[in-house]
């Protein structure tokens, strides 16, 4: 099965139900922090929730209000179990390490080529790692 | 990372437990960017309320206030989500309230100054060239970096009230040399005249190179921009594009010409924004119903100079009925426009004056536009009218005359 390099990385191990986004993320414009679906009217995972998943976003939008943002989510059981950025910004980073979210940031090749939304995958952050381990049927 | 002595004290718990896990927690993100060591930081300005923050962010915060928890250095507070003079009349939570209240007396505590502005940089603080500061709100720290040519990366609120108990912040992004370097050019072919086409410009330079690290270089204007033209392009740069700095050639510090504001390299791009550009930004935006009932001043808060400005457009005029319209400022620019009779003015002309907070973070803002059967939001602000989005306004952009005149008449244009 694919498997992807990742640039930087934070976090314990985890698995998890891929969602895979074309377009970036903020927990702010985008998500509805009541439900953890993605609520902005047009995103393309628009109604989709984020919950316990393993999120896939190319680029992060966006806001300052992140840091607070993920650790309410984390409080709140609606917290993905690890965000996969393309290209992230250090607020995304700071959020993720505050609610102890394992983030990571870079990847090679591009996730949106190899990762489908629904495969089961592993993040292995201390190994700049991710694995498909199914595909979604 | 490497540590100095001060700062391997900290870790051992010489300054008490909270600034030793802010110490902690600051390496992890340091580490996860590569950061060789601390810089020493003179000002923090630092996003907390109970909207962002939640009943997670409250407990936690209290947590830190019971280990301890004091400001090493002189920081401040951002827009924060309610204004308690209209939140009865907007329909906030009173439960939320008081623990705004709650959040506020436990900051003031830790000796956090709560000036809850989001324009820190134009009524607070101004740091000079190469001074390291930590700041929140993504268009303070555009305009530190760009306007100032001060340093300081995106602080989100517990990255930066770790800054504020350390009196540091890991050496990473906008802190180096390296990624302050323009990366591609920006010839602005337009006039821009109106402070909502700094938003536009903004707008179209930020969504099409959404990276932190993208730093546009401006040049190729005819006259000298305002402080508040510069605010609306990088509070919109920030928010479009998530980007942390801009140069503007012969404007700000670090770009006294084109080749210094791209460090001696080719640009990787040469974009022109002309007027056509900045007509299809306005002509795009869906007008859905056509509901013109909320119109919005905000996001950033207004300057004092904003707010003489709309005075000036509303002077003799009414807020159709029906419809509403708020500006946000803060306390210190309130009075002042107080003083100064545009406070007076605006409220006579049924604008709603709110003080200390931003439209987009009010609390309880969803419910809100349901029990206005709110559906368009118009605003001159392009931050706005991008970030308001999880609350499922439809949002337009218009130049602030157009804004004024949309209020007043409850038609859309």
């Amino acid at each position: 099965m694919s498997v992807l390099r990742v640039l930087r990385a934070f976090g314990d191990p985890v698995e998890g139900e891929a969602l895979v986004s074309e377009e970036g993320f903020s927990p702010r414009y985008d998500l509805d922090r009541w439900s953890g679906r993605i609520t902005k009217p047009g995103h393309k995972l628009e109604g989709q929730s984020i919950a316990d998943k393993v999120c896939f976003f190319p680029t992060a939008k966006g806001g300052i209000a992140a840091g607070w943002a993920f650790y309410d989510i984390k409080w709140k059981k609606i917290a993905p179990k690890a965000f996969i950025f393309g290209v992230t910004n250090p607020v995304m980073v700071q959020g993720a390490i505050f609610a102890g979210i394992p983030i990571t940031e870079g990847w090679e090749p591009d996730a949106r080529k190899v990762v489908r939304t629904g495969d089961w995958v592993r993040v292995d952050p201390q190994a700049r790692t991710i694995e498909v381990l199914r595909r979604t049927e | 990372m490497e540590l100095d002595r001060e700062e391997r004290g900290i870790l051992a718990g010489e300054r008490g437990e909270a600034a030793q896990r802010a110490l902690e927690y600051q390496i992890e993100v340091g580490r996860f960017w590569g950061a060789r060591r601390f810089v020493r930081v003179t000002n923090v300005h630092m996003m907390g309320d109970i909207e962002v923050m939640g009943d997670g962010g409250l407990a936690w915060l209290r947590g830190q206030e019971t280990l301890g928890a004091r400001c090493a250095v002189a920081t401040t507070t951002n827009a924060r989500c309610v204004d308690f003079a209209h939140c009865e009349r907007l329909g906030q939570d009173a439960g939320e309230v008081a623990k705004e209240r709650a959040l506020i007396a436990s900051l003031r505590r830790m000796d956090v100054v709560t000036t809850d502005t989001c324009i820190n940089y134009q009524t607070v603080y101004q740091p000079h060239l190469g001074e390291h500061v930590a700041w929140g709100d993504t268009g303070t720290v555009i305009y530190a970096n760009s306007v100032f040519g001060a340093r300081s990366n995106f602080e989100s609120g517990p990255a930066a009230f770790a800054a504020a108990l350390t009196g540091r912040t890991p050496e990473y992004g906008f802190h180096l040399d390296a990624h302050r370097r323009g990366r591609f050019t920006v010839r602005l072919d337009a006039k821009l005249e109106d402070l909502a086409d700094w938003g536009a410009v903004g707008k179209l330079v930020g969504e099409t190179h959404q990276s932190y690290f993208s730093v546009p270089v401006f040049h190729g204007f005819a006259r000298s921009p305002e402080a508040d033209e510069l605010k609306h392009l990088g509070a919109a740069l920030a928010s479009y594009g998530s980007m942390g700095m801009f140069h503007f050639v012969g404007v700000t510090p670090e770009a006294p010409s084109p080749e210094a504001a791209l460090g001696g390299m080719a640009p990787e791009e040469a974009l022109v924004i002309g007027e056509a550009d900045l007509d299809r930004v306005y002509r795009d935006y869906a007008l859905g119903g056509g509901d013109a009932r909320l119109v919005v001043f905000s996001g950033p808060q207004q300057s004092l100079l904003e707010m003489k400005q709309l005075a000036a457009l509303f002077a003799g005029r009414r807020v159709a009925e029906g419809s509403s319209c708020f500006a946000t400022t803060n306390s210190g620019v309130l009075a002042q426009a107080r003083q100064l009779g545009y406070a007076r003015t605006l409220e006579d002309s049924g604008v709603t004056l709110l003080e200390g907070v931003c439209f987009y973070i009010l609390q309880n803002l969803s419910p809100m536009r349901e029990a206005n059967r709110w559906s368009n939001l118009v605003s001159n602000s392009a931050k706005i009218v991008n970030i308001i989005g999880a609350h499922r306004f439809n949002t337009i952009l218009r130049r602030t005359r157009d804004c004024v005149e949309i209020a007043c008449s409850g038609r859309l244009r």
